[in-house]
């Protein structure tokens, strides 16, 4: 982000401990990952040092602190998930894309996360690649699914 | 008549009129669980239809009507007939009906899974009853009665559905009748520990302070359980408008409702909700002339398991790292920012406005002493019927299980009830009542209403082991027993999976389960070891197998298990080479295929192809111990 899209990220907030989470979310949002140099910015901001917001940044399981792909699989690790088959299939991404878990793959093209439950248990397993729910994903058409979006 | 009567008259008319529509009304399911499954191109394919026949049709989003295993769901109400509601519709499907019910005015009995109607509709004719159906039928609909019916983002539709009422009534009887009546009502937290949620806010009521938070816990950490989202995205306002009443209750003038960011169309849905209450007057100064103000804001959270914890929460709300604090002081006396606060789960908030509109007696009616009232739980796993349900305290598991859910495919195990903070019960527990206390005493917790169901398919100590490395993730690390306790657990238990077990692992697992029990800080620690304690306890059989025989029975568990090309029966077609992830089966076509047992992850792929496809042989074996 450019000087200018900070102050104006910052501007709709009164500057207080309080708002950290949503300032790093709206960051995020923006830049799709949390840099260092968003770090300096928002301590700056908030005048609050820079050690500080990285724990508390890194206590939440939703920021990252690299840059993510192009297209971003997320295989759910939900309880319904993982009672039909979604460790194999997480173990399965993982080959397909030649990366481990959080990873990005060379070209930049997918990264590969995990999420805790996607909410739609009743059609697991489920993949989220960007904003497309996949539901029932078995391993046998896990080349399919993936080929869309290469 | 004040200007928020008027706005209801508005509303109501404007109900009626959708009600009484002239041209034929289009409802889509349009909750996470229908998005989900495509009911954005069932929409899109429906505008299209009508577009291209100019038919003239109202399209009505709703929310979550129950049964997602049939999402997506669509309705249609053709003028003076019943809603008929169709189920599992794809785009292509979508284009169907419409055509056909609207242009020829033939319903398609054969793909209507229910109308909403009495009996003796020409167009119903061949179509069971909604609500007859086996999985609606034993349930009963209190907090989520408007979800899947009304649009989820316009208040209109709340208030001719008698919205608000219950608020209006509260600012009429007192901040402590309103106490009385909730108490009267027996109605218990509905996040899982089942404190009654009157004496919370008694409490919080005489605590000293000018300034008060109210907060919901819309957190909902646990994998598996929809409960809270699905309320939200289908009903928002009957969660707000609890939350206006417990404030008004005890004394608050500032609202959050602390969501996971994540649950992205309850975000949205909620801020809609928040604007529209704010135009009509339900929010700010003296609201509808009560002297009561109040304000709301939407505190997203970013993940962490641990945040649905009271004291976690209000670290997080602060901007800090959602570790949670040694009680007392308990947050009703000292909550955010050191002031008091009440901390009220989404359903408990969304049950309170029924309470107050048709009064304690009424709610008293449902559930049986000591446990008052509904409770929704997300039904999924290894069930036929998997989705959101609302049934009365006191009804036996095997009641959800069976007659709502169906029953599994294979043969039933255990269900999880709880998360990963609840147990793992097994066939002889379908019989307990589903209260607070039996669940307590079989080692679970009713929780917030997560219900998994297993068959033979799934491994208890796997699933345990899943539970805990959740956990021990999720644990905040705080206090040892927790943090180093969990992770211990996790590593004897890795062993056990994976043939290692050494002896006296199962004693240790349950001294260090006991341990961590008793010793955690919060709520996260102190119901960790309930999935390994539970599953030691009625699935031990499973357990010893693991450890003496290194044999898995469910065939679940990778380093206790092999695969082998059956070479009589491979024909060599090729599917298990072509789907293999990693690429462990070669072999030309029609040759015999072979396996490289150090690449492959036992991820079942081949084996589904080889036995499912028509083409293959069946020839892929999964081995155990036992069979070995």
């Amino acid at each position: 982000m450019k000087e200018k899209e900070y102050e104006k990220l910052f501007s709709g907030f009164k500057g207080i401990e309080d708002d950290i989470l949503a300032i790093f979310l709206r960051v995020q949002k923006k830049d799709g990952y949390i840099s260092e140099e968003a770090i300096r910015r928002v301590s700056r901001f908030l005048k609050i040092s820079e050690n500080r917001l990285y724990g508390v940044a890194t206590f939440y399981p939703k920021f990252r602190f690299t840059k993510p792909g192009r297209n971003t699989v997320k295989v759910c690790m939900g309880t319904a998930c993982h009672v039909h088959g979604g460790q194999s299939l997480s173990d399965a991404v993982g080959w397909q894309l030649g990366i481990s878990l959080g990873q990005t793959t060379d070209d930049g093209h997918f990264d590969f996360q995990r999420v805790t439950c996607l909410g739609c248990c009743t059609l697991a397993p489920v993949v989220q690649i960007n904003d497309d729910i996949h539901d029932r994903v078995l391993v046998t058409g896990l080349k399919e699914t993936l080929k869309q979006y290469e | 008549m004040n200007s928020f009567e008027k706005r209801r008259q508005e509303a109501q008319k404007k109900w009626d009129a959708l009600q009484n529509s002239r041209v034929p009304v289009i409802y889509v399911g349009s909750a996470t669980c229908g998005l989900a499954a495509g009911a954005a191109g069932v929409l899109k394919a429906v505008e299209q239809t009508l577009k291209r026949n100019r038919l003239k049709a109202k399209v009505v989003p709703v929310g979550c009507i129950g049964p997602c295993y049939l999402e997506p769901l669509m309705d249609i109400t053709m003028p003076g007939e019943p809603r008929i509601s169709y189920a599992n519709v794809t785009p292509e499907k979508a284009q169907k009906i419409v055509e056909s019910l609207l242009i020829e005015g033939k319903p398609l009995a054969d793909l209507a899974v229910g109308h909403f109607g009495d009996n003796g509709s020409d167009l119903t004719t061949g179509i069971p009853k909604f609500f007859d159906m086996p999985m609606l039928k034993p349930q009963v609909r209190v907090v989520l009665r408007n979800a899947g019916y009304i649009d989820p983002d316009d208040i209109d539709h709340y208030l001719a559905n008698d919205g608000y009422a219950g608020l209006v009534k509260a600012f009429k009887m007192g901040p402590e009748a309103v106490i009385e009546e909730i108490k009267e009502a027996g109605l218990r937290g509905r996040g899982g520990a089942g404190f009654p949620a009157f004496k919370k806010w008694e409490i919080c009521r005489g605590a000293p302070g000018e300034q008060k938070y109210m907060v919901c816990n819309s957190s909902e950490g646990d994998p598996g359980a929809f409960m809270n989202r699905s309320l939200i995205e289908s009903d928002p306002h009957s969660v707000l408008e609890g939350l206006l009443t417990a404030a008004f209750a005890i004394g608050a003038s500032f609202g959050y409702i602390y969501i996971n960011t994540d649950y992205r169309l309850a975000v949205a849905r909620l801020r809609k909700a928040v604007t529209q209450m704010k135009e009509v007057g339900l929010l700010g100064k003296n609201i509808l002339g009560s002297g009561f103000d109040f304000e709301i804001k939407i505190k997203e959270g970013a993940g962490a398991f641990v945040c649905g914890e009271e004291t976690a929460q209000i670290a997080c709300i602060e901007g800090r790292r959602g570790m949670p604090k040694a009680r007392p002081p308990f947050p009703a006396i000292s909550g955010i920012h050191g002031k008091p606060t009440i901390i009220n789960n989404v359903e408990t908030l969304g049950t309170i406005p029924n309470i107050l509109r048709n009064g304690a007696a009424w709610y008293t009616q449902y559930g049986i002493e000591g446990n008052r009232g509904t409770k929704t739980f997300s039904l999924v796993g290894k069930v036929k019927r998997g989705g959101l349900i609302e049934v009365p305290l006191g009804v036996k598991l095997r009641t959800i299980i069976y007659d709502i859910g169906g029953g599994s495919w294979k043969k039933f195990k255990g269900v999880q009830t709880g998360g990963p903070s609840g147990g793992c019960l097994s066939e002889e527990h379908l019989d307990i009542p589903v209260e607070y206390e039996s669940m307590n005493a079989a080692g679970s917790i009713m929780g917030s209403g997560g219900l998994i169901v297993m068959d033979e398919d799934t491994c208890a100590v796997d699933l345990a082991l899943y539970f805990l490395r959740f956990t021990q993730k999720e644990s905040c690390g705080k206090c040892s027993p927790c943090r180093v306790g969990t992770w211990h657990m996790v590593t004897i238990l890795e062993r056990i999976v994976s043939g290692q077990s050494q002896s006296g692992d199962l004693t240790k697992l349950q001294t260090l389960a006991e341990t961590v029990q008793h010793a955690s800080l919060c709520g996260l620690g102190q119901t960790a070891p309930n999935p390994v304690l539970t599953t030691l306890r009625y699935f031990r059989s499973e357990y010893l197998e693991h450890v003496n025989e290194k044999h898995c029975r469910a065939g679940v568990c990778k380093e206790l298990i092999d695969y082998e090309i059956d070479p009589q029966k491979c024909n060599g077609c090729q599917l298990c080479v072509d789907v293999c992830p990693t690429d462990a089966i070669s072999g030309a076509k029609a040759e015999l295929h072979e396996l490289d047992l150090s690449r492959c992850i036992r991820c079942k792929a081949c084996y589904e192809v080889c036995r499912y496809n028509p083409l293959a042989g069946n020839a892929i074996v999964i081995k155990t111990r036992r069979s070995a």
